[in-house]
């Protein structure tokens, strides 16, 4: 089960812009890479991946494998109420990855 | 040929000098629509030491509004083996910008492209020498 880190301010103002990085622990394998023994290592890149705050997709995302190892995202929101961060991904083996973090907005 | 129609034929032509829309990749998702330049800026460094992790940021001027927005931004890199590098579909965004760190397999010119909620395409390009390339280290 890969892992991720959601990275927020603490705390945000209403209508605040809000910056988001997130970063998942994942190898993005290209299935170029070749292991010790010569074989070759199948590829596994997340493919899909989708953020949502508060029910509502702020941002979805197609990748590939010409996304780095560890995949990072960094990307801005609308502070409106607080709610939750809903992040989902879902790789090459269809093994799925979620995570989730809150974000809370003073008025 | 009315007016209105002859300047859009002079906008037709004046297609961005970062894409060929009649490649197979871009006409997958411009279905042949001009793709203008301007609008975007994707960051990239001029050099990278190796492909396996580079800092993007691409940005587009856009005032991210129900009626004018970005749909999606898609990011084309010209000499990977997988030239769909990534796409992303802006939703509930205040701003046009997504920052990630991309692999490259060498020295290659990337092109970003976005599609606004007018249907209309603007592109920006950066070249990128990478000293040490990613994806095929032994094969």
């Amino acid at each position: 089960m890969a892992l991720a880190r959601i990275d927020l301010p603490h705390e945000a103002r209403r209508g605040e812009l809000v910056e988001v990085r997130i970063v998942i622990q994942h190898p993005m394998e290209t299935g170029f890479r070749r292991a010790p023994q010569g074989e070759r290592v199948p590829r596994n890149a997340i493919h899909s991946l989708a953020c949502r705050y508060d029910g509502a997709e702020v941002l979805r995302a197609k990748l590939s494998t010409g996304i780095a190892a560890n995949p990072f995202l960094r990307l801005f929101l609308r502070a409106t109420h607080s709610g939750a961060l809903d992040l989902r991904w879902l790789d090459d083996d269809e093994v799925q990855g979620a995570a989730q973090t809150r974000l809370v907005v003073s008025p | 040929m009315k007016h209105r129609d002859f300047i859009g034929s002079l906008a037709a032509l004046a297609v961005s000098p970062h894409v060929s829309t009649t490649d197979p990749l871009v006409w997958s998702f411009t279905r042949g629509m001009p793709v203008l330049p301007g609008r975007v800026k994707l960051e990239v460094p001029a050099l990278a030491g190796n492909g396996h992790s580079v800092a993007m940021t691409v940005r587009v001027d856009s005032p991210m509004t129900p009626s004018d927005h970005v749909r999606a931004v898609h990011l084309i890199a010209a000499k990977n083996p997988v030239r769909d590098m990534a796409v992303f579909y802006l939703g509930a965004c205040p701003r046009a910008e997504v920052s990630s760190r991309i692999r490259l397999n060498g020295s290659q010119r990337i092109v970003a492209i976005a599609e606004l909620s007018d249907g209309s395409f603007w592109s920006d390009a950066a070249y990128i020498e990478v000293r040490e390339a990613a994806c095929t280290d032994g094969g």
